[in-house]
């Protein structure tokens, strides 16, 4: 390989970082924005509607607000471990989704054809498992260095927490490893592809040999707990230890936290719609009767872009312009979806961030609906009914592999 | 001075640095979170050797897991810092030379063993050989480990139990 075309590839996958990390912040601003109408919803409430249509400018006043508070540190703290742990959590978040591929084509950048995905490794499935059994660091060290009782008893309980529940978590993706045989994210999708009886997805939650309905059941329930969620948040639980591992935390500090938590949200969401419902395939055959289908995306952008234009039309004063104007925008991405040479690009990348986007609603759902466990339920659970579950499913699926094969 | 070498030498001196660290510090999270720093880099040089799955698995079991156990106790326990004490005169006069004569010796026999050895790159897919060494060619030390493990834990539960069940059991009576 000679040098020039060396540093056109390096140049290329650093511009594709910029823009994915662009994407990923700005996916997580909204994401926060997406959980609070979901559960204003749910509460019957109105949620943000003060910054912006519908309130969505209220990400960019949230960090703001972030970023203009008293960043304090406590008395007593340790200092060095007090400032990494943040930087902790939200660099090891952001960094797993490098491994994330978002479509079967490549893009051209400066000549140089590249994938969608940065890092498309030998094992990475395996490698974002690595990153998100090092977050606990973050949130434990936090803990730790806060030099308070509620942080430290957060931290206690997220560490205890995340080891329990990283067991099943990782049993919960064997089966699925077992019916494809690699560790590599494009190929585990790829494994996925075709339809038994011509219509049925042949992806791993209705795999014709073992569906991994046990399997899924077991991820989702682990990831929301990996990731200190609601029924599983009890590292921060505000009825029993005021906010857990981040009490002492404020300002951006705080923010990173916050960011980390919705990013890893978007990693575990990402890895469920690879592992599960097939990434970025499509959920329809693609028989010449079925050719329609590639017409999907575009007609979703072009109606919501109608539904944006009329409900702005019962906004007065700002909204009447900016609404109507996103909805052109999005008519014209329509549009532009429907050129020849768009249309089967754009593909892979929506259905997958379709199957991200329902993963995500599940996740806010569940979290607005279940109450908290008692830590000492959460432990019964985590060992005496995933565990086993997770290994049910190992069991069941290694012997449909043995007999079908 | 290949881009290789340079990481190596990087990941090298973070992994010395780090384990040195270990002993130094006086917090022992301190010297647990150093000892992370050691995993974390002795995976990147796995990852030099192009043996990506031992690297991952280094930092799931190791940094990930067993790391955590160690933090999770320092942290329950709520330890504070060691105190320093002087070193005993046994520990000066036999302890420190012999520690000096084993760090020789043994950088000696490494040398002299891997002197004419250059560090080979496993083939591709060294997942697949190195389960099938352990599934199939050493199945039985393997299994024979993890029994060995299995019973090491029971062992620790039934001491755990008899202390604390014995009370319980006489006030029951």
């Amino acid at each position: 390989m000679n040098d020039s075309l060396a540093y056109s590839i390096l140049l290329a996958s650093l511009i594709k970082v910029l823009v994915l990390l662009f994407l990923v912040l700005t996916a997580v601003a909204y994401l926060v924005w997406f959980e609070r109408k979901v559960a204003a919803r749910i509460q019957g409430r109105w949620g943000p509607y003060r910054v912006g249509p519908h309130g969505l400018l209220q990400p960019l006043a949230d960090g703001a607000k972030f970023l203009l508070k008293e960043d304090t540190t406590p008395a007593g703290a340790d200092r060095l471990l007090y400032f990494t742990a943040p930087v902790i959590t939200l660099t090891l978040a952001i960094s797993a989704i490098a491994m994330i591929p978002f479509g079967p084509a490549s893009v051209h950048i400066l000549g140089v054809a590249t994938p969608l995905v940065i890092a498309n490794i030998n094992v990475g499935l395996l490698a974002i498992f690595a990153m998100t059994s090092i977050g606990v660091y973050g949130v434990a060290l936090a803990g730790w260095s806060s030099n308070s009782k509620y942080s430290l008893l957060g931290g206690l309980r997220s560490s205890a927490q995340m080891i329990s529940y990283e067991l099943s978590l990782t049993l919960s993706v064997v089966g699925i490893l077992l019916l494809a045989g690699t560790f590599n994210l494009s190929e585990l999708i790829l494994r996925q592809d075709g339809f038994t009886w011509g219509y049925l997805p042949k992806w791993n939650l209705l795999s014709p040999t073992f569906p991994q309905v046990l399997g899924l059941f077991c991820y989702f329930i682990a990831a929301i707990a990996e990731t200190n969620r609601a029924p599983f948040d009890l590292a921060e639980a505000e009825s029993e230890i005021v906010a857990g591992y981040h009490t002492e935390y404020s300002s951006f500090k705080f923010a990173m936290f916050f960011m980390g938590e919705y990013a890893s949200m978007i990693t575990v969401a990402c890895l469920a719609s690879i592992l599960f419902l097939g990434g970025w395939l499509s959920p329809f055959p693609q028989t010449p009767g079925m050719d329609w289908t590639r017409y999907i995306p575009a007609a979703v952008f072009a109606a919501s872009g109608v539904a944006l234009i009329l409900d702005g039309l019962h906004h007065r004063s700002f909204a009447r312009i900016t609404l109507p104007l996103l909805g052109l925008i999005l008519g014209a991405l329509s549009f532009l979806c429907l050129q020849p040479g768009i249309i089967d690009y754009v593909q892979g990348p929506f259905w997958f961030l379709t199957k991200v986007l329902l993963v995500l609603f599940v996740y806010v759902w569940v979290r607005w609906t279940l109450p908290r466990f008692r830590y000492d339920q959460l432990m019964r659970f985590g060992w005496k009914v995933l565990f086993p579950v997770a290994l049910l499913n190992v069991v069941l699926t290694s012997l449909a592999v043995v007999i079908r094969r | 001075m290949t881009p290789q070498l340079v990481i190596f030498l990087i990941l090298a001196a973070i992994t010395v640095a780090g384990a040195v660290s270990v002993i130094l510090q006086r917090e022992p999270i301190h010297s647990a979170i150093s000892l992370i720093t050691v995993m974390i880099a002795l995976a990147g040089l796995f990852l030099l050797l192009e043996s990506e799955f031992i690297a991952a698995v280094q930092i799931i079991v190791y940094a990930g897991a067993i790391m955590v156990l160690f933090v999770f106790v320092i942290m329950l326990l709520n330890a504070g810092a060691e105190e320093r004490t002087n070193m005993s005169s046994m520990a000066r006069y036999v302890g420190v030379p012999l520690a000096i004569f084993l760090l020789i010796e043994l950088a000696y026999q490494v040398g002299a063993a891997t002197s004419s050895m250059t560090a080979q790159p496993v083939a591709e897919g060294a997942t697949r050989a190195l389960s099938m060494l352990l599934f199939q060619d050493f199945v039985f030390p393997f299994e024979l480990t993890s029994i060995l493990i299995l019973i090491a834990i029971l062992g620790a539960l039934v001491l755990a139990q008899r202390s604390e069940g014995a009370p319980a059991q006489r006030a029951q009576q």
